[in-house]
């Protein structure tokens, strides 16, 4: 039987100390920069930030590099339209993870139609490169600073944003090759 | 083997046939798929070619890697609009004699994807000999439509297929250059200018838009 045990670093490494759960980690942040956090939401046993325009960066180098937080990993970044009846109408979702600590937390931006700009997070998580381009391809969110902000899935061409709730099913026009 | 001395035995020597007859019998025999995969439709279209189906027993299991040596490109799949362009150049790429089957009610009609993304039929970019309906059609349907197209091969004449003359294939639009979602042709068709993309082939021209 002994054989079959697991080693010990093994074990050590699935199961680790996790010592702040997501929303003790949100009151943490809301204690430390309360200019960061402008609401908490717990629902589902997952914990939303939203946190101003202008300081999404600053939060995500913070709970990056912070050793007690480290959300290395970027597992989603993505973008809702609430509809174009309401204000603010856009949002853009930060899925966070840490792979040494398996936490996980979100980080939202609430956005205006007029002014759908959001600093570019590419310099914290390199992946959120093509994130931001999927974000800015289907829901028209302008990512101030990245570095190569085209369209990714739809073509170059294209009219409109494809995943806003006004956009008609069928687009805008019958496809033709002329 | 044997059977060239039964032939030899059984036939005279001189033959007269119709040149569009022989032709087509030698074309008909040797039907060259395009390797172009689109979407699920595809894995059907591999087993096609596996040792159950076996697609080699009607001359068409050689899928080439290069659209210069196809003679049918098969639509196995929905076409998204970005996709639409690319497979336009492929088709033209390919020389004449050169023959369509779309396959599956994607590329036939749009299928389920009535959208925004998907071209509601590969008809409207490329002319099409052969349809197969089936969400994916079974191997067998394939195999059905590369011997109707067969029929429809010996019941071609050669003039049909000619090859775009040479100073229209010069002037020729270069592919993917123009805009792909302007639908205002459809609406009121512009005679002045040509089709885009397009070393139009004889028989394309025959086809609606």
């Amino acid at each position: 039987m002994s054989e079959l045990q697991q080693p010990e670093s093994y074990t050590e490494v699935s199961q680790p100390a996790s010592p702040q759960t997501p929303s003790q980690i949100a009151a943490a942040l809301q204690r430390e920069h309360a200019d960061w956090v402008s609401e908490i939401t717990t629902a589902l046993g997952e914990t939303t930030i939203v946190v101003p325009r202008e300081q999404i960066v600053a939060a995500c180098e913070f709970l990056k590099t912070t050793p007690d937080y480290e959300f290395n990993f970027l597992a989603d970044l993505c973008g809702f339209d609430r509809g174009p009846e309401e204000e603010p109408r856009l949002e853009v979702n930060y899925h966070l993870f840490s792979t040494t600590r398996h936490h996980r937390l979100r980080l939202k931006v609430l956005l205006n139609e007029e002014d759908a700009h959001v600093p570019t997070v590419t310099m914290i998580w390199r992946t959120a490169n093509w994130h931001e381009r999927e974000t800015f391809d289907l829901f028209g969110v302008i990512f101030d600073g990245h570095p190569d902000l085209r369209r990714i899935l739809l073509p170059d061409d294209w009219q409109g944003h494809a995943l806003r709730k006004d956009f008609p099913l069928r687009g805008y026009e019958p496809y033709s090759l002329t | 083997m044997g059977l060239e001395n039964v032939i030899a035995e059984a036939l005279p020597e001189v033959l007269t046939t119709r040149l569009d007859s022989l032709i087509n019998w030698a074309r008909k025999s040797s039907l060259w798929p395009a390797t172009f995969g689109l979407a699920c439709c595809a894995i059907e279209m591999m087993n096609v070619t596996s040792s159950r189906n076996d697609l080699a027993r009607f001359g068409a299991e050689v899928f080439r890697a290069s659209p210069r040596q196809a003679d049918v490109m098969i639509v196995s799949g929905r076409v998204s609009r970005k996709m639409a362009p690319v497979l336009r150049r492929i088709y033209d790429q390919m020389p004449e004699p050169k023959w369509v089957i779309s396959m599956g009610a994607c590329a036939t009609s749009g299928g389920v994807f009535d959208n925004y993304a998907i071209v509601q039929g590969v008809d409207k970019v490329v002319p099409v000999d052969v349809y197969i309906p089936g969400c994916p059609p079974r191997p067998e349907m394939l195999i059905h439509a590369v011997m109707m197209l067969q029929e429809k091969v010996m019941k071609e004449s050669v003039r049909d297929r000619k090859d775009a003359p040479d100073a229209e294939a010069r002037e020729a639009i270069t592919p993917g250059t123009l805009p792909v979602t302007d639908g205002s042709s459809l609406r009121e068709p512009r005679k002045d200018q040509p089709l885009p993309y397009t070393i139009a082939s004889t028989h394309e021209k025959r086809r609606s838009f």
